[in-house]
């Protein structure tokens, strides 16, 4: 509910608000511009929210990623499974979302449809990243630096609110290295019947970003929890 | 040299060795345990207990030694051990977000048990766990001792050939206790190898066909209770409590006392008979004393000290 109503306060006000103001963006209105940009970032925030707070609850205060080392199961798998949980979260958040978009005429294109897996691998990256903060993490606090010196420049300086192009190349050239704007650059033609371009690389940077953290967040927590 | 046989140890440590930060706590271990012992591992905080245990079922890395389940080196066949290993921590950890029914059939899908199989398996787990009329409740609705009997159940949900339990009734009331030390039994007759870790002498005592004293890392003694307190301790313990210097040397003048302790204001006098010594204090006005058979307690204090432990 909370992964749901924030991104859809967001889609409602900005778009109906702010977009009064602004008119059209990039041949589109304001809403359906903002739509896939609210989107994504629903798809990040359920899966970081999920790879942080609640993970950190299973590993550490109710031990249950013990409890689950103590059945044939290895840390990989635990780990493997929280992304999958994560991502789980995310399809379900994205989904509700754009059910609504769709109500409000914002979905133009059935490829709309590709949304889902896609936000799913989006999901699959940002749990993989969260869960790489939280093998670090010694307590709840320790998240509000990856929130607030990651996600939420991430999420302003990728494309969710404008367009980049007016950013400085330097920045541009930031929030292109971060894989928000990679989910972006596909879930929004997708919405709104533009054309899908650079797939495979839009996917491999999500993919790459996945694995990596994965891995380093699955040693990391082997050492922590089996020493 | 002795040839060891697996089939007969399901547990074989040789030279078993971990430190962290350079301090033992694990040192050297040697340990043998034989399939269908209830074993029992008893030693002050900070023994090597925990440790001991969290290496058997590979939460912990091995620095140096050899350890063997059920015939397969650990730490290589972790996952394969596991599976035959039922594991009761020290701190619950069941899964508050699902019920009583549900945190057993997620359990048992980490061991691969089928969906059929687990259903017949769970409601024999609930009869013996007395948790029937709990089956749909959330964790958060559980009792302490129920929770404790849910963890033993979701234990048994493969249906190990060893049991491992880490201070399985601390911070139970009596009733509890007793029930989870019945459910002990009745799993020991069903040949179980059982081991567990207690800070309640009185349940190593009354559960345990043998009992180690466990402390910096090594065992201080092995033996079944009764022979512990046979051949570790001299029969029987008067506690003064109170004495003044004067009455303590008068006392001490018993010579069938072997040995005295003094702690805080009781003073300890371990011997066979003490025949003088009560004599003098039942002549006396000094009343607070006690007279008493030496139990594990008393063994366990020579053994580890009277220093707390942090």
């Amino acid at each position: 509910m909370g992964n749901f109503g924030e991104p859809f306060l967001y889609l409602l006000v900005l778009g109906y608000g702010l977009g009064q103001f602004v008119g059209e963006v990039q041949g589109m209105s304001y809403m359906a511009f903002l739509a896939s940009g609210v989107i994504c970032t629903s798809a990040v925030n359920s899966a970081s929210f999920e790879g942080m707070y609640s993970a950190y609850t299973r590993m550490d205060v109710q031990q249950t990623w013990l409890g689950m080392l103590s059945t044939p199961v290895n840390v990989a798998e635990v780990v493997f499974g929280e992304m999958l949980w994560a991502a789980t979260k995310s399809l379900i958040s994205v989904s509700a979302i754009l059910i609504v978009a769709t109500a409000l005429g914002l979905v133009t294109s059935a490829w709309a449809l590709f949304i889902l897996p896609i936000a799913f691998i989006t999901g699959l990256c940002f749990s993989s990243l969260a869960l790489l903060v939280t093998s670090h993490a010694k307590s709840y606090d320790f998240f509000l630096y990856y929130t607030t010196l990651v996600i939420t420049p991430m999420v302003l300086l990728s494309g969710v609110f404008f367009p980049i192009d007016s950013l400085p190349n330097m920045v541009q050239g930031l929030a292109k290295s971060l894989p928000l704007y990679h989910a972006i650059s596909l879930v929004r033609p997708l919405m709104t019947g533009g054309e899908v371009t650079y797939v495979a690389l839009h996917l491999s940077v999500l993919i790459v970003f996945c694995i990596i953290a994965g891995l380093f967040a699955s040693q990391r927590i082997q050492k922590r929890l089996i020493k | 040299m002795t040839v060891v046989n697996s089939e007969e140890f399901i547990v074989q440590a040789k030279q078993l060795y971990k430190a962290y930060n350079g301090l033992a706590v694990v040192n050297k271990l040697n340990l043998n345990i034989e399939t269908g012992c209830f074993c029992g591992i008893l030693g002050p905080n900070g023994a090597g207990k925990t440790t001991t245990l969290r290496m058997f079922i590979g939460h912990c890395p091995i620095d140096a030694g050899e350890l063997n389940i059920m015939g397969l080196s650990m730490p290589q066949n972790a996952s394969l051990i596991r599976e035959n290993v039922g594991v009761v921590p020290q701190m619950d950890n069941l899964d508050p977000d699902f019920t009583v029914q549900e945190n057993l059939y997620v359990y048992g899908r980490f061991f691969g048990l089928s969906k059929r199989v687990l259903k017949q398996r769970i409601v024999e787990l609930l009869e013996f766990a007395s948790l029937q009329d709990k089956a749909t409740c959330k964790i958060s609705e559980l009792s302490g001792g129920m929770r404790r009997r849910l963890t033993l159940a979701r234990a048994l949900i493969n249906k190990p050939k060893l049991l491992i339990l880490d201070e399985p009734t601390t911070g139970l009331d009596p009733q509890a206790r007793q029930a989870i030390w019945q459910k002990l039994r009745e799993l020991k007759k069903q040949g179980l190898t059982l081991i567990l870790t207690t800070h309640y002498m009185e349940e190593a005592e009354r559960l345990c066909d043998r009992v180690m004293v466990m402390d910096h890392g090594s065992i201080m003694a092995d033996a079944p209770p009764k022979q512990l307190i046979r051949d570790e301790i001299e029969t029987h313990v008067l506690e003064v409590h109170a004495a003044d210097d004067a009455l303590i040397g008068q006392l001490k003048k018993d010579d069938s006392i072997k040995r005295f302790e003094q702690s805080g204001d009781i003073s300890f006098f371990y011997g066979d008979k003490l025949k003088h010594a009560l004599d003098i204090l039942e002549q006396g006005t000094h009343d607070d004393y006690l007279y008493r058979p030496a139990n594990l307690e008393d063994v366990f204090i020579k053994l580890t000290g009277r220093d707390l432990r942090e």
